[in-house]
C-alpha cells in the first residue's frame, strides 16, 4: 500500500504523480527502445502497427475523448496524411518537411470541417461526420492526379538527411521512428492536458452551456480540437503510409473509421492509456484469434475477427464504460489500497434518461 | 417518359429507404438512442425470410414466411432492447450509438456464418413479372413495394394515434418522467418500441430483397436511410418517409445526368446540406436549455 500525498496545488498538474510513476514510465521506454533485439522482424512490424493506431488513436481520443465531439469519419484524415506524405516523398521532399507538412494538411483540413461540426451536436456529428467518411471515399478516387485513383500510389523509402528508412530493408529503424514519434505525441497530449487549453476541452465535453458561462470561446476551442485532433491523426496517415508501402482508396474505407472510434472505447474513452489499450486489442487480436482457431480447427470462418472484436466491444460497453484502461485502474487501486479497498467504491450511479433533445 | 421511368424506380427505393429510417426515428423518438444497427437488423429480417420462405431452406408460402419472419425479429428486437440497451439505461447517447454499431457487426458475422457471404436470392412470387402500362414498365415488385409501403404506413398511423399502445409510446417519447407519473409502463414500452422496429425493418429487407440479391453487408444500406432521416428532420415519421423518398429518387437521377462518379455521392451531399444549414435536421427537435 502507497500513499500519496499531495503537498502543494501544483501536484495535481505534475506530469507524473511520484517518482514511481516516472520511474515505471521511464522503464517502459526503454523496454521498447530495447524491443528490437528481443523479437524478430515479423513481430516488430506487428508492433509498428499497434504504435501506428496508437498514434491514430491518440489523435481520435483529443476530439471524441477528451473535447466529446464523436468522429466516425476519421480515416479520411488518416488519408490525408497519408497522399500527402506520398505525394511529397515522390518529389524528393526531405521527410523532416514532408511528415510535419502531412500532418498540418490533415489539420488544415480538419479545422475546415470544423466549421460546419460547430454547429451540430451529439448524434448528428457522429452522423454528418459518417458521410464525411464516405464522401472522403469518393473524393479520394476522383482527386485522381493527387492519389492515383482507383489503382492507388506508391510511396518510396522515408529519406532523412543521411540516412534511408525502409520499411522492409530496416525494420528497426522504421519501429524506433514509429517509437520516437508515438512517444512525442503522448508527451505532448500529456502536456496539453496540463493546459487550460485540455482544460477547456474537458469542459466543453463535459457541459457546452457551463463551459460558456466560464468564458470559453466554444467555436475556437472545437476547431483547435479539431485542428489538433486531424494533424496527430495525419502523423499516424504518414506513417501508415510507409507502413503499406502501396495503398488506395480502400486502406481509409468508412469501416477502418468506425474501427478507431470502437478501438478507443475499448481501450477507454478519456485517457491517454485508452488509445494504447484499443491499439493492443486492435493490433493483436487478429493474431491470437489465429492462433487459437488453428488450434481448434483447420478452416478458416470468415470475419471471424470482426465478430469477436464486436462482442468484446459489446461486454465492454455494457460490464466497463470506462474500457479497458478503467479495469486497469480498479485492479490498481484495489491492491494500493489493499486490504482496504470496497466493492461500491466504482458503483456507476443510476439516472433518468439524459434527454439530448435539450443542448 | 424517361423521367417517369426514373421516378417510379427511384421512389421504389425510395420507400425502402423510408422504412428503414422510419425503423430508427421510432427508436429515436421513444428511447432517444440511436440504432445503428438497424441495416443490419434490415438484412437479418431479409435473410430469416430466406430461411423461411425459400425452396433450398424451409420452403413455407411467402406470405406466410414473412409473417414468421416479421415475428421472429420482433423478438429479436425485443430481446436486444431487454437483454443489451436496457443496461446503458442514463448513460450517455454517445454509449448506445457505439454499442449499436457494435452489434452491427456481431449481426453482419452471425448472418455471414449462417448464410455464407454470397449474394442469395429470395424466391418472391412476382420476382421478375413485368408489364407495360401507358408505356411506363413496371416490374410487380415495384409494385408490391410501392403497396406494402402505403399499407404499412396507414396501419402505423391507425397504431399510434387509436390504440392504447401507440398513445404510450407517444407519451414516453414525449416526456418519459411524466409517462412515468401517468403509470405507462416505460421500460416495457421501450422493448416493445424495438419489436416493432425489428418487424418494420424486417418488412422493408423483404422489399428490398424483392428487387435483387441479399448479402450480409446489405446492412452498410443502413447509412443512407440515415441521410433519409436526416433530412426528413430526426424526430418525425413521415419526415423520415419524406426523406426516404427524396434520397431514393435522387439516386438514379444523378446517376442519369450527373457524370459517373459523382453521382453516389448525392445523397449524402444532400444530407450534409441539410446538417450545414439546419444542423438538427429540417425538423428540429433540440432546444436550448432554459435556466
Amino acid at each position: 500500500m502507497r500513499i500519496h500525498q499531495k503537498t502543494s496545488y501544483d501536484d495535481d498538474l505534475n506530469l507524473f504523480k511520484d517518482r514511481y510513476q516516472a520511474f515505471w514510465y521511464l522503464a517502459l521506454i526503454v523496454g521498447a527502445v530495447l524491443l528490437p533485439f528481443v523479437i524478430d522482424s515479423y513481430y516488430i512490424g506487428e508492433v509498428v502497427l499497434v504504435l501506428i493506431w496508437a498514434i491514430a488513436g491518440m489523435g481520435l481520443m483529443i476530439l471524441a475523448g477528451h473535447t466529446g465531439q464523436a468522429s466516425l469519419g476519421h480515416a479520411a484524415f488518416l488519408a490525408c496524411g497519408a497522399y500527402m506524405e506520398a505525394w511529397l516523398n515522390n518529389k524528393g521532399v526531405s521527410f523532416l518537411i514532408s511528415f510535419p507538412l502531412a500532418g498540418l494538411f490533415a489539420g488544415v483540413v480538419g479545422a475546415v470541417i470544423a466549421i460546419p461540426a460547430l454547429r451540430m451536436s451529439g448524434i448528428y456529428l457522429a452522423i454528418a461526420t459518417l458521410a464525411m467518411g464516405i464522401v472522403a471515399e469518393d473524393v479520394i478516387v476522383l482527386a485522381e492526379p493527387f492519389t492515383g485513383g482507383v489503382s492507388g500510389t506508391f510511396v518510396g523509402a522515408i529519406n532523412l538527411p543521411g540516412l534511408e528508412i525502409d520499411r522492409y530493408a530496416n525494420p528497426s529503424a522504421f519501429y524506433w521512428l514509429c517509437l520516437f514519434v508515438t512517444i512525442l505525441v503522448a508527451f505532448a497530449y500529456a502536456n496539453l492536458l496540463r493546459s487550460s487549453t485540455g482544460r477547456a476541452f474537458v469542459a466543453i465535453r463535459d457541459s457546452e452551456v457551463s463551459a460558456k458561462a466560464m468564458g470559453i470561446s466554444i467555436a475556437r476551442f472545437k476547431t483547435l480540437a479539431f485542428f489538433l485532433s486531424c494533424f496527430v491523426t495525419g502523423l499516424a496517415g504518414a506513417l501508415m503510409g510507409h507502413f503499406l508501402g502501396a495503398f488506395n482508396y480502400e486502406a481509409f474505407l468508412i469501416t477502418v473509421s468506425i474501427q478507431m472510434l470502437l478501438m478507443i472505447v475499448v481501450g477507454g474513452m478519456g485517457s491517454i492509456h485508452g488509445a494504447f489499450f484499443g491499439a493492443m486489442v486492435v493490433g493483436f487480436l487478429p493474431q491470437i484469434i489465429t492462433l487459437i482457431r488453428q488450434q481448434v480447427s483447420t478452416n478458416a470462418v470468415a470475419g471471424l475477427d470482426t465478430g469477436i472484436f464486436a462482442a468484446i466491444l459489446v461486454a465492454i460497453i455494457i460490464l466497463e464504460p470506462r474500457g479497458l484502461y478503467g479495469q486497469w485502474m480498479k485492479t490498481r487501486i484495489w491492491f494500493e489500497l489493499f486490504p482496504l479497498a470496497r466493492r461500491d467504491m466504482f458503483r456507476r450511479h443510476k439516472s433518468y434518461l439524459k434527454t439530448e433533445r435539450l443542448k | 417518359m424517361e423521367i417517369a421511368q426514373l421516378l417510379l424506380g427511384g421512389i421504389s427505393v425510395g420507400c425502402v429507404y423510408g422504412l428503414v429510417a422510419l425503423g430508427f426515428v421510432l427508436i429515436y423518438k421513444a428511447t432517444e438512442s440511436v440504432n445503428f444497427a438497424q441495416g443490419d437488423l434490415m438484412m437479418l429480417g431479409a435473410f430469416v425470410t430466406l430461411q423461411f420462405a425459400n425452396t433450398a431452406y424451409w420452403g413455407m408460402p411467402f406470405w406466410l414466411g414473412m409473417l414468421m419472419a416479421v415475428i421472429v425479429m420482433a423478438v429479436i428486437g425485443y430481446l436486444m432492447e431487454a437483454l443489451v440497451i436496457r443496461r446503458l439505461f442514463g448513460q450517455p447517447q454517445f454509449a448506445v450509438v457505439i454499442l449499436t454499431i457494435a452489434i452491427g457487426f456481431v449481426l453482419r458475422f452471425i448472418a455471414g456464418f449462417i448464410w455464407g457471404h454470397e449474394p442469395l436470392t429470395l424466391e418472391t412470387p412476382f420476382t421478375g413479372k413485368n408489364m407495360t402500362i401507358g408505356g411506363l414498365a413496371v416490374s410487380l415488385d415495384e409494385i408490391f413495394i410501392i403497396a406494402t409501403t402505403i399499407v404499412l404506413t396507414l396501419v402505423l398511423y391507425l397504431f399510434f394515434a387509436r390504440t392504447k399502445l401507440g398513445v404510450a409510446m407517444q407519451a414516453s417519447s414525449q416526456n418519459q418522467l411524466a409517462a412515468y407519473y401517468m403509470g405507462v409502463p416505460v421500460k416495457r414500452i421501450h422493448g416493445l418500441v424495438w419489436a416493432l422496429s425489428g418487424g418494420i425493418s424486417t418488412i422493408a429487407g423483404v422489399l428490398f430483397a424483392a428487387r435483387g440479391s441479399i448479402d450480409p453487408n446489405l446492412g452498410l444500406l443502413g447509412i443512407k436511410a440515415f441521410a433519409a432521416a436526416v433530412i426528413g428532420g430526426f424526430g418525425s415519421l413521415p419526415g423520415a418517409l419524406a426523406g426516404g423518398l427524396i434520397v431514393g429518387i435522387v439516386e438514379p437521377f444523378a446517376g442519369r445526368y450527373i457524370a459517373a462518379g459523382y453521382s453516389q455521392i448525392m445523397p449524402y451531399a444532400i444530407m450534409l446540406l441539410v446538417l450545414v444549414l439546419r444542423p438538427n435536421g429540417l425538423f428540429a427537435q433540440v432546444q436550448s436549455k432554459k435556466v
